[in-house]
C-alpha cells in the first residue's frame, strides 16, 4: 500500500505537527519518558513513514516492505505517534503508553506491537542488527528492500555501534541507510563534553561509509538524502542528520536535561498551545 | 550394569575418544545440507570451533565477523529478523560471556531463533589458564527467559544435538568442550532437546551430570555398584528447559542426589536441580562442580582432578547423600 499518496512538504509538515503533539500527550498522561529526542526526530519520522518507507500499516509483515529499526529505543514515542498518525492502530491507543498491559512499552517490543521490526533500549546493537538483515537479503539476492536505521549521537559511545560500522563497510553494505539523530546531547550533558564524537563524518567516512549531512529538521531535506542513499551502489549510508533535542517547542530546545522527563500538566498545555500556532496558523483549542 | 544398550561399555579400556566440538563441527555441515537457510558466523576462531567445516562446504553462507562477539550475536539476530537459521560461534568465554546483553535484549526478549555456540567451556581447556576457561555461561544462560541450554555428553550427541537445533524456533545455547571427550552414545542413543536421558537405572542414589561429567558420572556408577549402591545416572544434555518430570520421578524413587558439571555450581546445574529438589521432592544433595572461584592453568586431566571434577569424587559423594538419608 503505502507511496500511492504524494504528500506535499506542507502536508508532511502538518504531519509533523500532529506527531509532535501526540508526543507531549502520550508523555503527559504516562508520566515518565523522554521528551527532547522524539520531538527533534519529528520530522525525521514522518519524512519515513509518510513518504520514503516503502510499508503497509494494515499489513505490518508484507514480505516486500522495507525495513525501519530504531536502535535508541528511549525515542519510541515518535515512532508510535507515527504509526498511528499512519493507520497502524488507532490514536487513542497512545494515551496506554507506558501503562501496565499496553503494546506501547516504553522501550520498543517487536513481539508485542505489530511493525516494530526489533526490541531495543540498551544501546548500540541496531547497526548490527541491520548489518545481519542487510546480510541476509545479500545472500538470497533480495535488492528491492531497504534496511534504514534511526540511531542516537550518544549512543555511538557503544563500542558494538562501530564493530558494526567496520563490518557494514567491510561487506558494503549499501542496501542500509542509517541516519544519526545529532542533537548533541546526551543524559549527562553536551555529547562534545561528555565523550567528543567530532570529527565525527570522517570517522564513518574512515569505516567505509558513504556520509551525508544534512538539516534533520528539515523533511525535504530527509527525503532527498534518502533518496541520495538509494543511489549509493558500493558503500552503507550514513545520514549525520543535525536536529534541536525537543524541536518544535521553545522551553525544550537544546536543553539536555530534556533528555529524558516527561512534562508537568503546565508545560504539556504550554507546549501544545506552541505546536497549535504553526507558524501562525492558529489551530482549534477546542478538540 | 552396563545393560543399557544404548550406550558404550565405558569400563572398556579403549574407549574412542573426539572432541565434542568435532560433533558440532559435522552437524552444523549436515545442517546446511539439509537447510538452506542454515547460515554461521564466527568470530575469528573458524578453525577452533570447527565452523571451517561449515565454510569450506558453503562459503557463501560463511560469515566471517572478526573479533567482536557483541556484533557476532546481534548480527546473528539481524540474520534471523532476515530468515535465516544462524549458527554463531566464538569461545564460551567470550560469547556468551562478553556479550549477555545484546542475547537478552536482542535475541530473547526479541525471540529471535540464533543458536549460540560457546566452545572451549569448562576447565578441561587447560593451559590457557582461567582467562579462557568458561564456568559461568550455564548460569548466564539458564536465567534467560526463552533460552535453550544444551551441553552434550560428546562428539556424537554434539551432532545431533546440532541438527536438532537448526530445527528448534527458540534461541539456543550449546556449550561444547575443547579436549577429546570419550564417545558414550552411539547412534542410536536417542536424542531430544528438553529430554533427560536415563544411561543407568538403579534406586539407591540418582547422578545427574551434563556434558564432559556424564562419562565420569557412569564411572562413578560401576564403582558404586561393587560398593553396594545401585545408582541411577541421568544424562541431562538440555538444562533448560528441564525436564522435571524425569528428574522428580527419579529423586522420589532414590531418595538422593548427586549433580556433576564442568562450570559453576551457583546458577549451573547444581544449582538448577537444587531448586527443583527444594520446592518437589527435598533430598539429600551433593553438587560436584566448580566451587565459586575461578580456574588455573595445568593439563586437562590433571585440572579435573585437582577441581574435584571425576569419577572418585561422583562416588563419595554419592556414598555421602545415600549416608543421610
Amino acid at each position: 500500500m503505502i507511496n500511492n499518496k504524494k504528500y506535499s512538504i506542507e502536508q508532511l509538515e502538518l504531519i509533523t505537527n500532529n506527531i509532535r503533539q501526540d508526543i507531549i500527550k502520550m508523555l503527559l498522561k504516562a508520566g515518565s519518558g523522554h521528551t527532547a529526542g522524539p520531538l527533534g526526530l519529528a520530522d525525521i519520522f514522518s519524512a519515513l513513514y509518510f513518504d520514503i518507507l516503502k510499508h503497509d500499516p494494515k499489513n505490518p509483515e508484507w514480505a516486500d516492505r522495507d525495513i525501519l529499526l530504531l536502535s535508541n529505543g528511549h525515542c519510541v514515542p515518535v515512532r508510535y505517534a507515527a504509526m498511528a498518525e499512519a493507520g497502524y492502530f488507532d490514536k487513542k491507543e497512545l494515551m496506554t503508553l507506558r501503562q501496565l498491559g499496553t503494546r506501547l512499552q516504553g522501550h520498543p517490543e517487536r513481539l508485542r506491537l505489530p511493525g516494530l521490526e526489533s526490541t531495543s533500549g540498551p544501546l548500540g546493537s541496531g547497526l548490527s542488527q541491520a548489518c545481519g538483515i542487510a546480510l541476509a537479503h545479500k545472500m538470497d539476492n533480495i535488492l528491492h528492500r531497504w534496511i534504514y536505521i534511526v540511531m542516537g549521537d550518544g549512543e555511538t559511545d557503544e563500542g558494538n555501534v562501530w564493530e558494526a560500522a567496520m563490518f557494514a563497510g567491510n561487506n558494503h553494505l549499501s542496501k542500509i541507510i542509517a541516519i544519526i539523530d545529532r542533537n548533541n546531547i546526551q543524559i549527562d550533558g553536551p555529547t562534545e563534553i561528555v565523550m567528543p564524537l567530532e570529527d565525527y563524518k570522517a570517522k564513518w567516512e574512515a569505516f567505509g561509509w558513504y556520509v551525508i549531512e544534512i538539516d534533520g529538521n528539515n523533511i525535504e531535506d530527509v527525503i532527498d538524502a534518502c533518496a541520495m542513499g538509494r543511489a549509493i551502489s558500493e558503500k552503507p549510508v550514513m545520514i549525520l542528520a543535525y536536529t534541536i533535542p525537543g524541536k518544535g517547542v521553545d522551553f525544550i530546545e537544546s536543553d539536555f536535561h530534556w533528555h529524558g522527563i516527561p512534562p508537568d500538566h503546565q508545560q504539556a498545555i504550554k507546549a501544545i498551545a506552541e505546536l497549535r500556532t504553526l507558524n501562525g496558523r492558529i489551530r482549534s483549542e477546542h478538540e | 550394569m552396563n545393560n543399557n544398550k544404548l550406550i558404550v561399555d565405558v569400563t572398556k579400556e579403549e574407549i574412542q575418544k573426539a572432541p565434542i566440538r568435532k560433533g558440532f563441527g559435522i552437524g552444523l555441515k549436515k545442517a546446511g545440507e539439509q537447510n538452506s537457510n542454515v547460515v554461521a558466523a564466527c568470530a575469528d576462531l573458524t578453525e577452533s570451533t570447527q565452523m571451517f567445516l561449515f565454510k569450506e562446504a558453503f562459503p557463501e553462507r560463511f560469515v566471517e565477523i572478526g573479533v567482536a562477539e557483541q556484533n557476532l550475536v546481534t548480527i546473528g539476530s539481524g540474520l534471523a529478523a532476515g530468515g535465516k537459521i544462524p549458527f554463531v560461534s566464538s569461545y564460551a568465554a567470550f560469547s556468551p560471556g562478553r556479550n549477555w546483553e545484546q542475547i537478552r535484549t536482542t535475541i530473547c526478549l526479541n525471540d529471535r531463533p540464533v543458536k549460540i555456540v560457546g566452545s572451549h567451556a569448562g576447565v578441561s581447556v587447560g593451559p590457557d589458564g582461567a582467562t579462557h576457561q568458561m564456568l559461568e555461561d550455564i548460569a548466564l544462560m539458564r536465567v534467560l527467559p526463552n533460552m535453550v541450554v544444551i551441553a552434550p555428553c560428546d562428539s556424537i550427541e554434539a551432532e545431533k544435538a546440532t541438527l536438532a537445533m537448526a530445527n528448534d524456533p527458540r534461541p539456543n545455547y550449546m556449550r561444547l568442550a575443547r579436549e577429546a571427550t570419550p564417545i558414550i552414545t552411539i547412534e542410536s542413543t536417542p536424542f531430544e532437546i528438553g529430554k533427560a536421558q536415563i544411561f543407568e537405572s538403579g534406586s539407591d542414589v540418582t547422578i545427574i551430570a551434563t556434558g564432559t561429567m556424564t562419562y565420569y558420572a557412569l564411572l562413578a556408577a560401576n564403582q558404586l555398584y561393587k560398593d553396594g549402591i545401585e545408582a541411577e545416572v541421568i544424562h541431562l544434555a538440555t538444562i533448560k528447559p528441564l525436564d522435571s518430570q524425569t528428574i522428580i520421578k527419579s529423586l522420589q524413587k532414590t531418595g538422593a542426589v548427586v549433580t556433576a558439571e564442568e562450570g559453576q555450581i551457583i546458577g549451573g546445574l547444581g544449582g538448577a536441580i537444587a531448586e527443583l529438589a527444594a520446592e518437589n521432592c527435598p533430598v539429600p544433595i551433593r553438587r560436584i562442580g566448580i566451587k565459586d572461584r575461578f580456574g588455573e592453568s595445568g593439563q586437562p586431566e590433571e585440572l579435573l582432578h585437582y577441581f574435584g571434577l571425576d569419577n572418585d569424587h561422583i562416588r563419595l559423594a554419592a556414598h555421602e547423600v545415600v549416608n543421610k538419608k
